[in-house]
């Protein structure tokens, strides 16, 4: 035993959550179960207790299953939703103590040393527990121990109501000992049925036969060797507020306001090693009205200096009305931002780029500053690919094989006839004559993406040269007879 | 790359500058291809033609380029002026609509100084703004003799610090410099 106050562990078994989950959002009456593809084959893989009844488990074939009760309703199984109702679970639990953490998928365990009297007694407290998950809905199993151990085991195997004894531990099966399942088997073949027997037994043999992790799991269960509990850690909250005691209206103010807050949210970005991404600055005015400022950055900065500047015309927007009477910041968007050496030289090109789309990208939205990517294609349209700037590096990798127009346009019809390019021809309202026309150069559509604009089939592609100068790109559709212009070159 | 035949290319940096004519994109790309650094582009959104940046390879990087399609031209024109005043881009191009007045045109001079960038409004033929430092007018020529060539008249119609002229000029894209061609009947 360890020195010092006793440990007091209460550990809570979900045996059907999943299916409980499935069943609080959409409750159906009679046998019901979750269905998750293994292999090729479909498997229960969580049912609800009238499912139990009618002769189902776990792992059963989804055939089988409907053969032996056809009744049977079921939904394909989330295990991370599963995992996500856990969790909010988990928060729940700490209004009960501050130090719960997960066990396994499917169960919690609390630490309540010192914290039990608040409810009036370790057995008052798992009476409520157990009411109020009973009437959320969910089949909950609890046990208590001085270990962890030990209340994994109770619950698991020796769940009871409230007001009963503690089972024994040493009258548990070996099971409880949260083995797997063939040191369980092996042990059972050597008599070993209860806890009890195996503390008993002599430790040298077992350890030899069953590996060190028996006897660990063992002394873990009766609280000769320490097992903690580690809760969950908050996920950081990039968030600052201000209240201000009088209402402030001038924009030099809600500025310092700003700066007051954006130093120790920078500070604990840097912290986590992270970069804005989005901020939202909410103000709050008297009259309980409250307005937003977005600013969304083209890449991610942690210095106030930096970010500072760029809300300006966002804030000159803003109608204070009788004053604002609070400020505050959050970083919505958060992205990982590794520290920099610090240079000699001042403000690097790269940076104070992507400030300056920044500021663009408030007026215009970023989503509208673009950049060449290549790309593999031989249609003209889908040569390369626009991609948000702030978005995408750029990339090099631009290759031409035969000169492309500087400049493209939807197909604009002109009236010729024939397979080479007309002697002379109207194009936007001018009188054009081909003095050398060089092609044609054939282009396929891609038959496995559908393109409107392709639904004239080939294209002979001519490079026509005209004696007023314009030098434009025509193409003919064999297939589909018609001239049209689809770009000028240099 | 620069041409000491050609008295005002490169474009005088802190400027603003501007072309018309068929060829006034390949004079922007000349113009890009001749200074270091990113270029901004401001085409409205709802205009129907594309740059290719295939097209741009034999002048310059087309990853160099970035591309911002504004609403309007009010949009633009601010954009332009923001991207100037700023100073981390090479150049911004901006393709105008409509003509500007004295005010949005000193504006951009303006912005151009503060930030020593060069701007180069692509314009409509006769929408030229009185602010502008020199203003070109790029038309292609047929070239009888070559294949691959790609011969440009360029003109300077308006120039406030210098004589006017026109010029027979032919982007080497082996070389990567812009060649004066004699003209063939002079």
């Amino acid at each position: 035993m360890f020195a010092g106050t006793q440990r007091r562990i209460v550990s809570i078994w979900f045996p059907r959550l999943a299916t409980d989950r499935a069943l609080r959002a959409c409750p159906v009456e009679g046998p019901f179960a979750l269905v998750q593809r293994l292999g090729n084959a479909e498997t229960l893989f969580c049912l609800n207790a009238a499912a139990e009844v009618a002769g189902l488990f776990r792992g059963m074939r989804m055939a089988d299953a409907r053969s032996f009760c056809p009744g049977l309703v079921s939904r394909p199984a989330r295990p991370d939703l599963d995992a996500r109702f856990l969790a909010g679970l988990r928060r729940w639990a700490e209004r009960y103590c501050p130090w719960v953490g997960l066990e396994g998928a499917d169960g919690l365990v609390l630490d309540v040393t010192g914290a039990a009297h608040l409810w009036g007694g370790e057995g008052a407290m798992c009476a409520d527990i157990r009411a109020r998950l009973e009437r959320a809905g969910l089949t909950a199993q609890l046990g208590r121990g001085s270990s962890r151990g030990a209340a994994w085991a109770r619950a698991h195997f020796g769940d009871q109501p409230a007001e009963a004894p503690e089972p024994d531990l040493l009258a548990l099966p070996v099971a409880a000992l949260r083995l797997d399942p063939d040191t369980v088997t092996g042990l059972q073949r050597l008599g070993l049925r209860r806890i009890g027997d195996l503390a008993a037994s002599p430790r040298a043999p077992l350890a030899r036969r069953f590996g060190p992790d028996l006897l660990t799991r063992l002394d873990q269960a009766l609280g000769h060797s320490p097992e903690p509990v580690t809760p969950a850690t908050k996920p950081p909250r990039f968030a600052t507020r201000m209240t201000l005691p009088e209402p402030i209206g001038l924009e030099s103010d809600v500025m310092a306001g700003l700066t007051r807050l954006l130093e120790p949210l920078c500070d604990k970005l840097a912290a986590h090693q992270a970069g804005a991404r989005q901020l939202v600055l909410t103000l709050r005015r008297v009259d309980q009205a409250s307005q937003q400022v977005e600013l969304r950055l083209a890449a991610p900065m942690r210095d106030p200096a930096r970010i500072l500047p760029l809300f300006a015309r966002g804030l000159a927007g803003v109608d204070a009305g009788f004053g604002i009477d609070q400020l505050r910041l959050e970083a919505t968007r958060v992205e990982p931002l590794a520290p920099a050496q610090l240079g000699t030289t001042p403000a690097a090109s790269p940076d104070r780029l992507a400030d300056l789309l920044t500021r663009l990208g408030t007026r215009i939205g970023l989503e509208n500053i673009h950049r060449f990517l290549p790309a593999e294609s031989h249609i003209p349209e889908r040569g390369f690919l626009l991609a948000p700037a702030a978005f995408s590096p750029a990339q090099g990798g631009f290759h031409a094989p035969r000169p492309r127009p500087l400049r493209l346009f939807p197909p604009e019809p002109i009236t010729a006839t024939g397979a080479t390019p007309p002697a002379r021809f109207r194009w936007r309202a001018m009188p054009l004559s081909t003095a050398r026309a060089t092609g044609p150069e054939r282009i396929t559509p891609e038959w496995w993406l559908e393109d409107e604009s392709w639904r004239h089939g080939l294209r002979d592609y001519w490079r026509v040269e005209t004696a007023e100068g314009r030098r434009l790109w025509l193409f003919f559709t064999p297939q589909n007879p018609g001239w049209f212009v689809q770009g000028e070159f240099a | 790359m620069s041409c000491a035949d050609l008295p005002c290319f490169p474009l005088r940096p802190g400027r603003v500058h501007e072309v018309c004519g068929p060829s006034a994109a390949v004079f922007a790309a000349c113009a890009a291809a001749s200074l270091q650094g990113p270029v901004l582009w401001l085409r409205e959104a709802w205009l129907t033609e594309t740059l290719n940046p295939l097209g741009l390879l034999p002048f310059l990087d087309p990853a160099r380029v970035l591309l911002a399609r504004p609403p309007n031209q009010i949009d633009s024109l601010a954009l332009a002026e923001e991207a100037l005043k700023d100073g981390s881009l090479a150049l911004v191009v901006l393709e105008i609509t409509r003509p500007l007045d004295l005010r949005e045109g000193r504006r951009l001079q303006l912005a151009a100084g503060a930030g020593a960038t060069t701007g180069l409004c692509l314009i409509p033929e006769g929408m030229g703004s009185n602010a502008a430092e020199t203003r070109w007018r790029a038309t292609p020529i047929f070239d009888a003799a070559g294949t691959d060539s790609t011969p440009m008249r360029w003109e300077i119609i308006k120039n406030k610090m210098g004589t006017l002229g026109a010029w027979n000029v032919c982007w080497n894209a082996k070389a990567h410099r812009l060649d004066l061609v004699s003209p063939a009947g002079d």
